[in-house]
């Protein structure tokens, strides 16, 4: 019965997004808001049956069969339910119909919010329609089986059953912006009014996007055993190509928020950033590229999946070929300015995600010619390593600088000490190190960003000391937060780059070897059994001065599906992970076995500044909406006549009147 | 004039660094791509210079996997009609396995021998690399059957 009241809420979830269109295109009002949150509720609904599908194993059910079994623990028994195409694509639907319902209970009542749910409306149901029709999760198995045949033993970990919620909420969340952007192309209200209401949802997606990559990073670094935690695969690079844009997007948005500025640019950038989700759907769904994450590869789903980018992306660009002309400039300003740094970043940002989109591409353009070729690691370290260098260069000025015009002189003065800083940290790097190319540079570059942005708060808190720090507006808080991240992240992962050593031993019980000066001594492997596994379990102890610190590293069986993984013992020390993999037994040698130890510098550094950008990303988020529950007592009129009437600036012909008269000197920052 | 001159920056700006990406993408791409060959294309072009990177796939022939001193392995990649050797000297991936998919990655030295740095094997146990399919496919075109468990796939969300 399950399977059945899902599919047929999954109906209607696909009738209630499709009335949802019909409202939001009619001037629906209250209707279209009710829509939204019944398409909603009812995806919700079935996806929960699905859950329980999954938690009761019923095996009836295709999708449970395929994916689940009875030894597997409950954890991973509701996470089977987005391990897969079918269920996953579920989760997609109820993501994009929960981005509708929650805009459609918050939003300021008007035109632009009745569209934007009813463009919202045809993301979703399209979703369905493809759900339902090619790819339903709540199929029947008769007869039913047994058992299922488990889970893929590599998705059993805590997590990835966290991964992909996030990755979607991420890749997902930008459908929304999109929609406001349709919405706001078709009604010719793309300005900073638009840019405010359309900034939480953009920093919301691009915020959840950053964990959901770092979650499936920090996997990948434990339990694919090989010690990396970024590898260029295009699945991988599937998901940095929105994050680059989207990235882009919540700053350029910024720009049209408060200066009106950059509108055609911002409503571009958020179109392309769901396009490229589309893209990162399409690629990982329809195996044209060769990738080790394996999802249901179907030719047919892939068409349909690229058959709605052009369709999204064909509508989109035409809406926005015809009505981008029509925007309206916003106040003039000069290139040594808070806005052209922004653009600055804008194009940097651009251009990486172009260069990784390039690299991505071409094995796949390749094959046209007959050739397969693959793009790895060292091209786009080389072909991006340079750009985002220059954009982190111009950071930490950015953040001291003003809008309109800034005076550069008294910012480079204030960065002195983080210049030196930076360049004595670089050029210790490169007398230290001389073998890596980028640990230099890179190291230099981080620390310039940590200290650029330490300055910058010290100038904001002023003279005043420590007690005005918790004075900082929360948005203070968040770019700082985000940015400081940044910089963490790029110490460590150049850190971790350069520092990163491993080594291969073959070892027979009771043997001894030395890595790196550590003492290692191989006590032998012993069979050891799990919940749903059999493993082989080895026993080696690093002998250290204080004593002896057992690392236990296992090869897992999974009968289930007959698949072998590795598990690596992982040991914290302040000076980075010393990480354990354990190999194969070496035949005609009894008790020998092959393993890899290797040592990662700052590999916390990586995970944690990442993290801590989305951090950064999250209170942004806070500071908006509370923000706007302040303004919500004055009315929207007063605030624009507050704010030097950015539309009248603009229709005079750029930089006559108002660029001189208005803006400059009010806006201005104090600086100290 | 105000305007114009931001544009002229931008355009400047946006052209520079656009110009500096395409170097660098070129740059980048003479040295770090690797071409992929299936053992007979590799024999029958002569198609390898010595030290070129290269991709080779294809199965791991039967019989063919020997342990040397310390991590060393050397098996070979056969296409059902050539065959390549291998030397690797880090740990194998969870699914390499005599008669398996897999994807050797690495230079060639003076004697045909290829020195991979990285080997790939298939992701789970319906996974191949469509790299590996192809190769195979390509050298038994008569056999008309198409290598197993390609295809249905249980797989990461990602």
């Amino acid at each position: 019965m399950i399977a059945e009241i899902g599919h047929l809420l999954a109906f209607l979830a696909f009738a209630s997004a499709l009335s949802q269109v019909w409202f939001g295109f009619t001037g629906g009002g209250e209707t279209v808001k009710r829509a939204a949150v019944g398409t909603f509720a009812l995806t919700v609904a079935a996806f929960l049956l699905l859950i329980v599908g999954f938690v009761t194993l019923d095996f009836s059910m295709e999708l449970v069969a395929k994916h689940s079994h009875s030894a597997k623990p409950l954890l991973y028994r509701i996470s089977g339910a987005w391990g897969n195409h079918e269920g996953s694509m579920l989760m997609w639907c109820v993501i994009m119909a929960g981005y509708g319902g929650v805009a459609a209970l918050t939003m300021r009542a008007d035109a632009l919010k009745e569209r934007a749910l009813g463009v919202q409306g045809a993301l979703t149901a399209a979703s369905m329609a493809y759900l339902l029709f090619a790819s339903s999760p709540f199929a029947r198995l008769d007869p039913a089986p047994l058992d299922g045949s488990g889970l893929n033993p590599l998705l059993q970990d805590p997590a990835l059953a966290a991964h992909p919620p996030f990755l979607y909420l991420g890749y997902v969340g930008f459908s929304f912006v999109f929609s406001l952007a349709a919405a706001g192309l078709m009604l010719g209200v793309i300005d900073r009014d638009w840019a405010k209401r359309t900034r939480p949802w953009a920093l919301a997606a691009w915020s959840a996007l950053t964990v959901g990559i770092a979650i499936g990073s920090i996997w990948a670094y434990y339990e694919l055993g090989w010690g990396g935690w970024w590898f260029w695969d295009p699945v991988e690079n599937a998901s940095f190509m929105p994050w680059l844009v989207g990235a882009a997007l919540v700053h350029s948005l910024i720009v049209t928020h408060k200066r009106g500025g950059m509108a055609a640019w911002t409503v571009f950038l958020a179109v392309l950033a769901f396009l490229l989700s589309l893209l990162g759907a399409f690629l990982v769904r329809s195996g044209v590229l060769t990738s080790v994450h394996a999802f249901a590869v179907d030719p047919q789903r892939g068409m349909l999946l690229l058959s709605g980018l052009a369709v999204a992306g064909g509508v989109a660009f035409g809406l926005y070929a015809w009505r981008a002309p029509l925007l309206k400039s916003g106040e003039p300003f000069d290139p040594v300015s808070r806005e052209g740094a922004l653009i600055f970043n804008n194009l940097c940002l651009a251009v990486a995600a172009g260069s990784v989109m390039f690299g991505t591409l071409l094995p796949l353009a390749a094959q046209i010619w007959g050739l397969t070729i693959s793009v790895g690691e060292p091209w786009f370290e080389f072909a991006l390593g340079p750009m985002l260098g220059a954009l982190f260069l111009i950071l930490p000025m950015a953040q001291g600088s003003t809008w309109a015009r800034t005076e550069p002189a008294p910012i480079l003065k204030r960065l002195i000490v983080a210049a030196v800083l930076a360049v004595g940290a670089g050029v210790l790097a490169f007398v230290l190190y001389r073998q890596s190319p980028w640990l230099a540079p890179g190291l230099a570059v981080g620390v310039w960003l940590v200290a650029g942005v330490v300055t910058d708060v010290a100038r904001r808190v002023g003279p005043g000391g420590i007690s005005r720090l918790f004075k900082l507006s929360s948005a203070v808080w968040g770019m700082t937060i985000a940015h400081l991240g940044l910089g963490v992240f790029v110490i460590g992962a150049v850190g971790e780059h350069a520092g990163r050593f491993e080594q291969t031993f073959v070892a027979e019980p009771g043997d001894e070897f030395t890595f790196r000066g550590m003492q290692f001594r191989f006590e032998g492997a012993k069979a050891a059994e799990g919940p749903n596994y059999t493993a082989d379990q080895a026993t080696i102890e690093w002998i250290r001065d204080g004593g002896v610190v057992t690392l236990r590293p296992e090869r897992r069986l999974y009968p289930a599906s007959g698949t072998p993984t590795t598990e690596v013992a992982i040991r914290k020390t302040i000076a980075g992970d010393v990480y354990v993999a354990l190999g194969d037994p070496i035949r005609d040698r009894p008790g020998a076995w092959s393993m890899r130890v290797s040592h990662h510098p700052m590999i916390d550094w990586v995970f944690g500044g990442a993290l801590l950008i989305a951090v950064g990303g999250f209170v942004s988020l806070f500071s908006l909406r509370r923000r706007a529950t302040r303004e919500a007592s004055e009315t929207e009129t007063g605030d624009r006549a507050q704010q030097g009437s950015p539309g009248a600036a603009a229709e005079t012909p750029l930089g006559q009147s108002a660029g001189q008269a208005g803006g400059q000197p009010a806006t201005r920052e104090v600086s100290t | 004039m105000r305007a114009r001159s931001q544009r002229l920056w931008l355009i400047a700006t946006a052209g520079v660094l656009l110009a500096g990406a395409t170097a660098l993408a070129l740059t980048a791409l003479q040295d770090s791509v690797a071409y992929f060959y299936a053992p007979s294309e590799l024999v029958a072009k002569d198609a390898h210079k010595e030290g070129t990177r290269v991709r080779v796939g294809g199965l791991v022939e039967a019989g063919s996997i020997e342990r040397r001193e310390g991590a060393e392995v050397r098996f070979k990649i056969t296409d059902g009609a050539n065959a390549v050797p291998v030397t690797f000297s880090q740990l194998l991936p969870d699914l390499f396995e005599e008669g398996q998919g897999v994807v050797a990655e690495g230079r060639l030295d003076p004697s045909g021998l290829l020195v991979a740095e990285r080997v790939l094997a298939r992701h789970d146990e319906n996974y191949m690399p469509k790299e590996v399919y192809d190769a195979l496919r390509k050298a038994a075109p008569a056999n008309g059957e198409s290598p197993a468990g390609y295809g249905a796939a249980s797989g990461a969300g990602g």
